[in-house]
Parts: C-alpha cells; structure tokens; sequence
C-alpha cells in the first residue's frame, strides 16, 4: 500500500464513506453465501440425517420431492476425489515441466508464445473443455487405446484430463513464479561449480521453489474440486463407490449441476439437499485456499 | 553550551545577523519516525525573499526537517514532530491547521522530477485546478508560469504535448512552473538538481536567483558548492550516533550567511565538511 | 579432499563440451530437455487439438446459414435450431454485469488502497477478498439461487442472472485495479499533495486516469471469464428452452455457454454439430474481448 493519510475534508466524507460501502460488500457477500448454504443445508439434515449424509455409500434421491431417498453423500467426495486426483495426475506434471521450461531453459521469445498459450488455455471456457472431453478424448483417446468395451461413454479418467489440461495453467504459472523468485545467486553458485543446467534446474531451483510448487497444487486441486460443467458432460452422473476411472462416476458439483436441471421445488428434500452439497464443497475448497495462501506467505517470507 | 542545541556563534564583538523578515520560525524542533528520533533540537529561522540551504552529509535530517515545513512529513505514518515551528507567526502544527491549506501556500519541488502523465498545460494547470484558483485566463496563468520557470520558450509550441516526453532538466523546470502556479510564499526544495545533468543544474540554479525575487525559497542539497553560489543563508547538520543503538540522530551544528559559513564557519566540523575533509 | 590427491590441471583440450563429463551424464541432460520440452508441448498440442475439434465439428452447421443460426431460436429439429436468445441473452447479462462490478469493484480497490488505514478490520476485509476469487462458480450459482432468485423474489431473470455473475466478478476486478492504482507511482501522488491537493482530489484527478487502463483491461477480462461461466446460471434456473428476447430486468434470459451444455448433453450427432457451431460464436467472442482488452493495455498504458 502506498501513503498511508487520513486528510480528508469535511466534503469528501461522503465520498470516502461510499467507497469503504465499496469494500465492505464483499463482506456482505461471504456472509451472503455462508448464510444460504447454512440454512437450508440445516434444514435439510433436519430431514434427513446427518449422519447418514457424512457416512452413507448411496447417494438416491428419491422422486420428486426427493422424499425416501439416500442421501450418503459418500459416493460424490469419492467421485469428486478422483476426478481431483486424475486432474492432478495430468497437470502436475506437465506444469511442473512447463514452467520448468519457461523458467530456466526458454527464450524470451519462445516466452512471449508459450505464456499467452497458457493463458489461452486458461480461458477456454468448461462447457466446451466438456464438449472437446465428451467428443475426442473419450472417442478418439481412451477408447482406442482401452479398448470399447473397458471405457464407458461417460468416464471418470477423461474428466479428469479435461479438468487436468484446465489447471496445468495454474500450476504452471504460479510455480514458474516460484521458480523465478528463486535467487540468481543461488544458480550462480551451482553453475560456478560446474553444474549443468539439468542439475541445477532438479537441484537447486525445485527444492528452492518448492513451497510454491505446493501451494499451485493445491489451489488447482481446490479449482479441480470446484469444476463443475466438464465433469457433468464427460465424467456422467452415477454416483458410486469405485477406484475405476473408465466407469461412470458422479462429483458433488454434477450432482448440484444434476438436480437444478430437474424439477426440484423450493422446500424439498431434494432441493436442500443442494445446498448441504454446496456447503460440503465449499468448506472443502475454503480450507484448501487457506492452506495454499498460508504456503505462499510463507515462501513470500523467505525471499524477500 | 549544551549538546543539542544550536550553536550559534557570536565572532568577536559582531552580532549574528538576524533575517530581515522570518517567513519560518523553529524552537528546539524534534522529529521522530516512531521511536527513532531522527532530528533534534533544531532551531533557526528562514528569511523572507532569501535562498536558505540545508548543507551536510547524508542521513543527518536535511529532508526530514524541509519536509516539516510544508507538513509532508504527516503522510509517513508514524512521524511526530515536536517544538515549534511558527509560519508567519502562526504554530504550522497547532489545533485546526489544515495541511492542505498549508502545502496551498508552501509548495516542494522533489528531487525526482515528478511530472504528472498528462500534457505540459495540464500539469501547470492542475495546482490551480484543485486548489479553487480561478483565474480570469488560465491560458495566461499557465503561460505567466511556464515563463517564471524559463521553460515557456522551448514549450510554448507543444503545449499539448506529454509532460513524460521532456528531458529530465525539462520536467524539474516543469515541476517548478507547476509549483509557481499555485502563487505559494515559500518553495521549498529538496536536492532539486541531484538527478540533473550539469547544464540543467546551472539552469535551474541560475532560476532560483530569479525566484527569490517572488518567493522564500528553501532548498536541501548535497552540493556544497552549489549552497556556496546561490544561497544567502546555510545552515549545516551533520548525525551523532545515539548511545548504545547506533541510530544517528541529525542535528543542527551552525546556520549563519553563507559567506560566513564557507569562508569563516565557528564550529570545527563545520570547517571540515565545508572544506572537504570529510562528508 | 584429502592432502595426497594433487589437483588436475586441465589442459585447454579438456575444456571443450562434455570433457569432464561422462556419457551418461550428457544423455541425461539431453533427455531431461527432451522431457521438458514434450512437456511443454503437450499442452500447446491440447490446445491446439481442443480447438481443431470444435472448428472440426461445428464449422460445416456454422456456415452452412451463419445468419439463420444467429437468428434463430432454439428447436427440437437440430438442423433448424439457433442460438439468438442465447446469444443476446449472453449480451444482455454481460452488459448487466459490468454496471454492477465495474463501479463497486474500483471503489473497493479504490478505498483500500488509498483510504484505508492499516489496521485489523482492513486486513480482515481484504483476506476475505482473496478467500472470495477462490470460491467455485457453482457455489456463487447457489448464492444466486437462495438470495437473487428465491429470497429476493427476482426469479431467474436477467437481473438476478447478472447480480450472481457481478458478484463472482467482483473479486477479480478489486483485484486487478489495485495492482494498477498500486503501479502509479508514489512521486506522482507527492507531487500533487505538494500542490495543496486534498486525498481525492489526487485520486480522482491523477491516480485513477493513470490506473484506467490497466483497470480497463482486467475487468473485460474477468467479464470474459465471466460470460464463459455456465455453472452458476444454470443453478439460478436461466431457461435453455425461450423463444423471446428480454424486455425488461425481470424478463428470463438464456445464455450461450448453457445452450452448449444442453446440446451437448443430447445423443444426436445433430446437436454435436449445432453445440460445436454455437461453441466457435463463443470462442469468437472471447477472443473479440480479449483482443480489445490487449489492445487497450499495449495502447494506453503509461510507460513511467
């Protein structure tokens, strides 16, 4: 923050007031969101245990109103947790080696390609990361290489590479930051000892860059939790307790995505149960942006 | 005398001239950056229609203390000063003083030029703008500006023109235009010249003596003999290491006419610095 | 090292590429490149593949009657169906959007940049922000759902639509503008206060024309991240199915990216089509705006 000043004339009251208006509605929508989320996810377990929500293996609504249905919401965080980890699978490493390449090996030039691509890639919107997962990875990827009868139409392992090429941007960007943050001293040293670029690169600037590293996975794995639209089109909408990526699965965002595309009336079983997976998803993801942003502080703190 | 406070000299029989009309008033000034004290014990006054310079070396406070005067020092936070300091007879820091009203009538030139991003006319006119002048013809006002700074010849047909597109001496003759505009009493500068190529500090010293005429000017600057050339008075600072901490602590060592100062200074170390021994 | 062993002086000979080093060590080297390089590559092939499907897929129905498919209203015979309510409805909620983020979103950057003082509740505020950009999109489309659409009574109409979208904006936008109000550089604030300028007269007058573009640019941004996002206009319950256009804010609204969710959720291969044509619109528009947005950032900002 710049100059720090309190001089404000009498006039200007009004103007700073409004602006601080500004600021403080942010607040007001997190309390916004927290409050929806609670009340009728409260509601909702006060219809429909809690317990058998957090530990239940089938995940049923019933018709209509959803009343007589299973709610164990077990089967979505499984879906939701394969689809995280398969993203993972396919954008760690790929990131990790691109912004190991932009960091330390690439030319400006190859630089001013590659980071608007990323960014490119960044943008693409999920629906149509959806279509593309939906129509060649499962058709022209997986299935040949699988087999037809192994790979499902909808299938776990291609959301997972649809969300995995959405966060490789993420990953690569924050760790190639990381990465050049780490001290030119440092390099200076390993090259004056003889090291070659591969050397230095795997041992001193990873392990140096570490902290920032992690901190890009888990935010991605965070926004691989939240991604919702993929998933639906490519990954299917069967919630089951299963470790096969080529099967049908459902996360906990299909599963919101599933239920507003039907007829679900306001006060419902089925209706709140909306909301208890959307305060499920969203203490998830909250606590894993915590953890990323106390990482960064931390590898912040150690350089500057 | 006691450590801290001003040593002013009396040479033989002579009285230390006084100002002939003190724009600026200091009483055992003090300046603390939260618990760092950064200045003590300062006083001196600053004389009407005269070139006043703050000599020493660097981290002794020369800043510190300019940047009291015109009240720039409330933006730091954590900045407290203490003592007096009375502007026209009137305490600069007491109850009800508005800063902005005070940087209205005192205005600074920095050492960095610091033109704002937009056209040449735009910048003279800005002061003006926000300060509720409203001049009959601003076109004149910039103009009367502009030739105060002795920059509207090389100006005058590229008005519109981006102030960022004029060289370095440029811009600071711009900053000053900028700060004439506003009709202050005293322009206060801080090491105006310092980022300047030699041709432009001639230039610009060569307009402060035209200055003068119109305004009290202040000026901090590294070079001695610049202080030597332009200034009617000098005061000299130099830092005393606190005990045990080793923070220094500016102080003001002598302040007489500048003719005093370089060719008969009363205090030893105002003698090395001036004659290049140390600093 | 001990004291016996005498210290090799290399000839000159030996200085040459891969003297000391052992055959492989250098294969490692270059296979490591390698690695790094089909690494980087993969992503740019994904790219480039996601985008050769969709053109692939849906160029043919595009051209076919590019006006016909802009002009027309959805239909249960693919060859017939078009994307113009989709397509204003996008427009329309994209304008929405930027009148209610645009001006909260500056003002917030605005206060806390300048006007705030450093203390608890300004940290808190601000932390909160951060924790706001990561919140799913889905999640924001169930704060839509239970304030804007049911407790607020707008329904799922063009206002609630665009509130929802601003709100999930909002974030991103304080954000980018207060990287470009904090680029301004001090001297320039400085100098007016030395002016006898008041705090805002040296926001409104010099910081903020200053930070424009920069701001400019990250809010048509954020806005095109925006009007990709299917997600939280499907929770709220925006129609897919509409054959008129908005009249008023509390008129219903499609939009583009839930069209191509609904198409491509279908099993004819029609619909593929039509979804890939109505995806290129998209991809179209976002490139417009991200065009307009680099132009404006390479253009107007100040080079200091």
């Amino acid at each position: 923050m710049s100059i720090a000043t309190r001089t404000v004339r009498t006039g200007e009251r009004v103007i700073v007031n409004a602006l601080f208006a500004c600021a403080v509605l942010s607040v007001a929508v997190t309390v916004g969101i927290v409050a929806v989320l609670l009340v009728d996810a409260v509601e909702f377990f006060r219809e429909s245990s809690l317990v058998e929500f957090l530990t239940g293996t089938v995940w049923a609504p019933g018709q209509g109103g959803g009343e007589g249905g299973q709610y164990g919401v077990l089967p979505l965080i499984n879906g939701t947790l394969m689809i995280g980890l398969g993203a993972i699978v396919v954008g760690l490493p790929l990131g990790v080696l691109t912004a190991i390449y932009l960091s330390e090996y690439a030319n400006p030039r190859v630089r001013g390609v590659l980071k608007p691509t990323l960014e490119i890639l960044a943008g693409i919107p999920t629906v149509i990361v959806g279509y593309f997962a939906l129509q060649f990875i499962t058709p022209s990827l997986l299935r040949p290489i699988f087999g037809d009868d192994r790979v499902f139409v909808f299938n776990a392992a291609a959301g997972s590479i649809a969300v995995g090429l959405m966060i490789l941007p993420i990953i690569a960007s924050i760790s190639e930051d990381a990465m050049r943050s780490v001290p030119a001293s440092l390099r200076e040293a390993a090259y004056g000892l003889g090291s070659t670029k591969r050397q230095v690169s795997l041992r001193v600037v990873v392990p140096a860059a570490l902290s920032g590293i992690a901190a890009s996975v888990i935010l991605a794995f965070s926004r691989a939790v939240g991604e919702t639209m993929a998933v639906t089109i490519a990954a299917g909408n069967s919630p089951k307790m299963t470790f096969d990526y080529f099967t049908s699965i459902q996360t906990l965002t299909a599963s919101i995505a599933q239920t507003v595309s039907g007829e679900a009336a306001a006060g419902t079983v089925r209706y709140n149960a909306l909301f208890a997976l959307g305060l499920t998803l969203f203490v998830i993801t909250l606590a894993m942006n915590l953890i990323s942003a106390r990482i960064v502080r931390r590898f912040r703190q150690v350089y500057s | 005398m006691t450590q801290g406070q001003t040593q002013v000299r009396l040479r033989g029989g002579e009285d230390h001239e006084a100002p002939l009309e003190a724009v600026f008033r200091l009483e055992d000034v003090h300046v603390h950056y939260g618990r760092f004290l950064a200045l003590r014990g300062v006083s001196l006054e600053i004389g009407r229609n005269e070139i006043t310079a703050f000599i020493g070396p660097s981290g002794c406070g020369k800043s510190t203390l300019i940047r009291c005067l015109n009240r720039m020092n409330d933006l730091i936070p954590g900045a407290r000063v203490e003592g007096r300091i009375d502007y026209h007879g009137q305490d600069l820091y007491g109850d009800g003083v508005d800063p902005v009203e005070v940087r209205r009538r005192i205005g600074m030139v920095f050492q960095k030029p610091n033109p704002f991003p937009k056209s040449i006319y735009e910048n003279v006119a800005f002061g003006p703008r926000v300060t509720g002048m409203r001049p009959e013809s601003m076109d004149d006002l910039v103009e009367r500006s502009l030739r105060d700074a002795a920059l509207w010849d090389e100006v005058k047909d590229k008005l519109r023109q981006n102030a960022l597109s004029l060289s370095g001496g440029q811009q600071q003759r711009l900053c000053i235009a900028r700060a004439v505009a506003v009709a202050p009493d005293v322009i206060l500068m801080d090491e105006p010249c310092s980022a300047l190529d030699p041709v432009s500090t001639g230039r610009i010293e060569d307009l402060m003596e035209q200055l003068k005429r119109d305004y009290t000017i202040v000026i901090v600057t590294h070079n001695m003999q610049q202080a030597a050339r332009i200034s009617d008075r000098t005061a000299f600072f130099t830092a005393e290491a606190a005990e045990g901490t080793g923070d220094r602590t500016g102080l003001l060592i002598e302040y007489d006419r500048t003719d005093s100062i370089f060719t008969q200074p009363a205090d030893k170390r105002t003698e090395d610095y001036v004659t290049g021994r140390f600093g | 090292m001990t004291a016996s062993s005498s210290v090799e002086v290399l000839a000159p000979s030996r200085l040459r590429r891969g003297a000391t080093r052992s055959g492989l060590k250098i294969l490692t080297d270059a296979a490591f490149s390698v690695l790094l390089f089909v690494g980087t590559i993969v992503g740019v092939i994904a790219l480039a593949t996601l985008i050769w499907t969709i053109v692939d897929d849906g160029w043919a129905r595009l051209m076919a009657d590019p006006v016909a498919f802009m002009t027309s209203y959805v239909s249960r015979l693919p060859a017939r169906a078009g994307i113009k309510a989709a397509l204003v409805g996008s427009a329309y909620l994209m304008a929405l959007t930027a009148l209610f983020c645009f001006p909260v979103g500056v003002g917030a950057a605005i206060y806390l940049e300048e006007f705030a003082p450093r203390n608890r509740v300004t940290n808190f505020v601000e932390a909160n922000i951060a924790n706001l950009a990561g919140v799913p999109s889905v999640v924001y489309g169930l704060l839509g759902l239970g304030i804007f659409a049911r407790f607020l009574r707008m329904g799922p109409s063009l206002l609630a639509g665009a509130l929802t979208l601003a709100v999930m904006s909002l974030p991103v936008i304080i954000v980018a503008a207060r990287e470009s109000i904090r680029a301004v550089p001090d001297g320039i604030r400085l100098g007016a206060f030395a002016l006898g300028a008041t705090r805002w007269q040296t926001v409104r007058r010099q910081v903020l024309p200053a930070a424009m573009p920069g701001t400019l640019t990250g809010t048509i941004l954020a806005l095109s991240r925006a009007i990709g996002e299917t997600a939280p206009l499907l929770v709220i319950g925006l129609p897919i199915v509409i054959f008129s256009l908005p009249n008023d804010l509390r008129d219903p609204v499609s939009a583009l990216p839930l069209l191509i969710f609904d198409w491509t959720s279908r099993p004819q291969a029609a619909f593929a089509e039509a979804a890939a044509a109505a995806s290129i619109v998209l991809l179209a528009l976002l490139l417009a705006m991200n065009a307009v947005a680099i132009f404006l950032r390479n253009r107007y900002t100040i080079r200091w």
